[in-house]
């Protein structure tokens, strides 16, 4: 149901959604205290005569004492306190070597064969019947168990048994067209395992250019010959498919991908250098661009930064000491550093919020936000005030902000700034309504007195008053205004 | 997810049984290497075994350490040793590193490595290939259900989604058809099965031949018909805010396996506690579907109640007392410790949810539901990425965006791509191709399509007519699909009327009256 304009205002401000608020009412709020009021006084009566028993044991990390996450974390705590056994401990010949591969089948249930169904059952065949026997007991070998001893089967029948999870051998598809009718018939029966371990037999017995051929025309094998790369971290075959496919976009960001596994700062910026000159699509381009260039601004700032901390002379460093590297940080997160450590500076140097600024386009939006939030926050009263005053023509300043002033004087106070700072913003908010609603919540009585002396509203005003301090100046102002004969109220 | 309040509907069948099976599958796979080993588990397998088998049953059959698998060299002593693991290639690789550094240190050791629910041939490649295939010994658990609550039972595997979903990997089509199956075998036979989704089909597909492998006995059926839904034919109820007690749980405290873990802040103490969260937490089974709005009325009830009952002792003789405290007693210790928990807890809540933020959030959700005022939405999502708020709410708007109107124009794609790498780092780039690829967030493609249509119909037809088939396309390639489906399904219930969150008239509660979710 699609509503037009005039609705909305009602459908926000009516009860009709109830839209919740965790604020709305304060009973709310309090009646959580009270609850948790009552819980607590309980707790001395219930804690009084605790059995041991009835507790849950919890161990310091959380975990329950006897779960498996708390016998894990026991024995690692142990390890560190046991010496290691030496390097050559005694090598247990006893038992016959063939045993070991079988899943625990002693060397005559090899030759049992005739009692699981009356066929021999070739060694490899073992492991499949595991995987039989473990379904609940009362189920029977399926049917198809039984003629399982012709060893010629077709692509077909190969692939439905591995669908089963029996191993096969593939080995003696050998024509193309075989091998072809084998990869086609596991992706018609649409389970992964198979069609994945149909790939891996088609990577060792065919040529890159073959197999890349007729991939080209198997979507769904194509996927998952991919994902099967990526596991296996083959970068490079990967790197030539998707080439041969003429797939630019993924080739290329594959290689991007690369850099998230170096470590070392400088070395990384120099990959990424070398990136720059891969055909990414457009956009993409300008991105990597900004990255590389970032990381060379980083890795200079943090150089020169962390040597005049260390040298303990520079004071904002002292006061404000440098939680972590600025290094691999996001563009913003930088931007916010430097307007926070490096306000002053002029454009010329690396670490001047105007040059970043500048360097990588940065909106006057984004910049505002920021620069006012990290000034907020060191409460640099002055330099959030220059933000917003611009001179208009006629030489008298305003106060402009490119943000909304509801949403200035919420970064203000998430930043703890006094109610002297927020007024100012507060009472250039537009919206009469919200204006109220911000100075309500954040106790600036001035504002909202001039507004209901604004709004020529008596009812509202004499309604506040019970809200300011008896006998503060606040009070004082309102009787006045109440007194005051030469406003027309209009009620 | 509380019972049915029909008094006509049948008992919930016992899902305990497969806790049971799967135990006992275990134990006689653990039987096979007789004599004492080691146990390294799989990191995401530590929290469901848990609750099948624990410590203690796992000593009895010889265990002597448990160990996290983690990507580096052991420390073990033992002479066997035992891997419990998903079968992901990294793991047998690294399992198979362990067995070559033994080999050329000349230590010998058993190795016996259980794959669950399923070994995947291209793991015993990587065996083969590091010439360890005969040194070790393969097994498969089938575990595939893990039953959470009396009625929610998980797969416990987190990689399906981007296995399945973004790199278009069907390897566990055959794992859910087998999951299926056991569900059949044991508590069906079912009557009749709904699906939606390619996914779902090849699953059905996957549970018909294994019934037919197999035989399947007459038995009184506990589960009659089954429902199989794809995830990707509704991405937008994971996309939004939730508002119900449970979903703020995990929002904020995340709920791994059934158990939520509680920091300081909450238990008023210095410890953490993990809590396991069904329906046994009788405090929790009321409120957890609860709007919470109204878990505050609840919990406060709960506290004045509890106190009453606490009090009745004060008049009470002492052979009441004594009745009192072998009764009552434990019941009101274990009413009392939990109602404290969910009272940090939502205490906790109130804080981490700063009001005004996440009204406007949830007032941007509805907005971009109901396809009203979008740009003033794709400011609010500009300003959300500019202050750095949470990476992943980011993103989470952004999809639901483009999910809502069918993706996002291309002058917008653009600028809020470059303005959420600027603020979260480029290397996000590889997310975006990724959430491009599982088409949770994609550009408008208004041009191609339509001219592809455009010039083969044209072709048939005449100028005239042409004209207006060219407007009938461009209008409908314009509407989005979800527009016309919530349309049609009435997924965005009429506001037109009040909406009260106490006693809900339908599922759209859960998202404050703004959506109702596609599988309700």
């Amino acid at each position: 149901m699609m509503k037009s304009k005039p609705d909305e205002e009602d459908y926000w401000n009516s009860s009709k959604f109830k839209a919740f608020t965790f604020d709305d009412e304060d009973d709310e709020f309090s009646r959580l205290k009270e609850s948790k009021q009552a819980v607590n006084s309980i707790r001395g009566l219930v804690e009084e005569d605790d059995d041991e028993d009835d507790v849950e044991k919890v161990s310091w990390s959380g975990e329950p004492v006897g779960s498996i996450s708390w016998s894990v974390r026991e024995t690692a705590a142990s390890n560190h306190r046991t010496d290691r056994e030496p390097a050559f401990p005694k090598i247990n010949t006893e038992t016959p070597p063939l045993s070991r591969s079988h899943s625990g089948y002693s060397l005559s249930s090899l030759f049992k064969g005739k009692t699981k169904g009356g066929n021999f059952q070739s060694i490899t065949d073992t492991l499949s019947d595991s995987s039989v026997r473990l379904y609940a007991p009362e189920l029977r070998k399926p049917k198809s168990e039984y003629k399982d001893y012709v060893s010629d089967w077709s692509p077909e029948e190969t692939v439905h048994r591995m669908k089963q999870g029996k191993s096969v051998s593939l080995e003696k598809f050998r024509s193309l067209q075989d091998k072809l009718l084998l990869l086609d018939f596991s992706v018609a029966a649409h389970d992964g395992n198979v069609i994945t371990a149909v790939l891996i037999y088609l990577k060792r017995t065919l040529s890159k250019e073959v197999l890349f051929r007729e991939l080209e025309s198997r979507q769904t094998a194509l996927r998952h010959f991919i994902h099967y790369l990526t596991e296996t971290r083959d970068q490079k075959l990967l790197l030539e498919l998707l080439r041969a496919l003429g797939r630019t976009e993924d080739m290329v960001l594959l290689q991007y991908k690369e850099h998230l596994s170096i470590a070392d700062e400088n070395k990384r910026r120099d990959f990424l250098k070398s990136c720059l000159s891969l055909p990414f699509p457009a956009d993409d381009s300008a991105h990597v661009q900004d990255h590389y260039t970032l990381l060379e601004r980083q890795i200079i700032i943090e150089a020169t930064d962390g040597q005049a901390e260390r040298g303990g002379k520079v004071e904002m460093f002292h006061k404000f000491p440098r939680r972590a590297s600025i290094v691999n940080m996001p563009l913003i997160t930088t931007l916010y550093y430097c307007c926070f450590y490096h306000y002053e500076e002029p454009e010329g140097s690396f670490s001047s919020p105007l040059n970043i600024r500048h360097t990588f386009r940065i909106s006057e939006k984004q910049f505002f936000v920021t620069a006012l939030a990290a000034r907020a926050k060191l409460k640099a009263w002055s330099d959030v005030d220059a933000l917003f005053t611009c001179r208009n023509w006629l030489g008298f300043t305003r106060k402009r902000s490119p943000v909304t002033f509801s949403r200035v004087v919420d970064i203000l106070q998430k930043n703890s700034a006094p109610t002297q700072v927020l007024q100012d913003y507060v009472a250039l908010v537009d919206d009469v309504t919200l204006r109220i609603s911000l100075a309500q919540k954040l106790k600036c009585h001035d504002i909202i007195i001039n507004t209901y002396r604004d709004l020529k509203d008596r009812q509202l005003l004499l309604g506040y008053r019970g809200k300011v301090e008896i006998g503060s100046a606040e009070e004082r102002k309102i009787i006045e205004l109440l007194d005051n004969q030469q406003i027309r109220w209009k009620n | 997810m509380a019972h049915s309040a029909r008094r006509d509907s049948p008992e919930l069948p016992d899902f305990s049984l497969l806790k049971r099976l799967a135990r006992d599958q275990l134990i006689y796979l653990l039987e096979q290497l007789p004599g004492k080993k080691d146990l390294f588990i799989d990191a995401d397998l530590m929290s469901p075994l848990d609750r099948i088998a624990n410590v203690s049953t796992l000593k009895q059959h010889e265990v002597d350490k448990l160990y996290k698998v983690e990507y580096k060299p052991i420390v073990s002593t033992s002479d066997q040793l035992c891997f419990l693991i998903r079968p992901r290639i990294q793991t047998v690789k690294w399992i198979c590193d362990v067995a070559n550094a033994d080999k050329a240190a000349g230590r010998f050791r058993r190795y016996k490595i259980i794959f669950t629910p399923q070994k995947f041939y291209a793991c015993e490649a990587v065996l083969e290939e590091q010439g360890i295939f005969g040194d070790v010994t393969t097994d498969e658990w089938a575990f595939y259900l893990l039953p959470l609550d009396d009625d929610i039972i998980s797969l416990e595997l987190p990689e399906f989604f981007r296995d399945n979903f973004l790199a278009g990997d069907q390897r566990w089509v055959r794992t859910a058809g087998s999951a299926l199956h056991l569900l059949h075998t044991v508590y069906g036979p079912f009557s009749k099965i709904h699906g939606i989704g390619r996914f779902s089909k090849m699953a059905y597909e996957s549970w018909r031949e294994q019934v037919e492998e197999g035989e399947t006995k007459a038995r009184q059926a506990e589960i009659g018909k089954v429902f199989l839904i794809d995830r990707d034919v509704d991405y937008v109820t994971p996309l939004c805010s939730q508002v119900v007690y449970e979903g703020l749980v995990d929002d904020i405290f995340r709920i791994k396996c059934g158990c939520v873990e509680f920091g300081t802040d909450v238990t008023s103490s210095d410890k953490r506690v993990k809590v396991m969260l069904n329906s046994q937490d009788k405090v929790f089974d009321e409120i957890r579907n609860e709007h919470f709005s109204n878990v505050f009325g609840f919990l406060s009830q709960k506290a004045k109640n509890l106190q009453t009952a606490y009090d009745k002792r004060r008049g009470m003789d002492i052979q009441q007392i004594k009745t009192f405290v072998s009764e009552e007693l434990k019941g009101l210790k274990q009413e009392h410790r939990l109602l404290s928990l969910h009272i940090g807890a939502s205490e906790s809540m109130m804080k981490k949810k700063t009001k005004q933020d996440f009204q406007e959030l949830l007032k941007t959700e509805h907005s971009l539901l109901e396809g009203f005022e979008i740009r003033e939405c794709i400011t609010f999502i500009e300003e959300h990425i500019n202050r750095q708020v949470s990476m992943i709410e980011s993103l989470r708007l952004l999809c639901l965006l483009s999910i809502t109107e069918n993706g996002l124009l291309p002058k917008d794609y653009r600028s809020l791509k470059a303005q959420y790498l600027q603020s979260y780092g480029v290397d996000h780039l590889l997310t975006f191709a990724n959430l491009k690829q599982s088409g949770l967030l994609v550009e408008q493609q208004p041009g191609e399509t339509l001219t592809v249509m455009e010039s083969k119909v044209g072709k048939l037809v005449n100028d005239k007519a042409a004209g207006k088939l060219t407007d009938a396309f461009s209008s409908l390639a314009k509407k989005s699909h979800f527009r016309a489906l919530s349309k049609k399904l009435n997924l965005v219930p009429k506001s037109d009327e009040e909406y009260d969150l106490r006693v809900p008239r339908d599922m759209a509660y859960i998202f404050s009256g703004a959506y109702v979710p596609l599988s309700c």
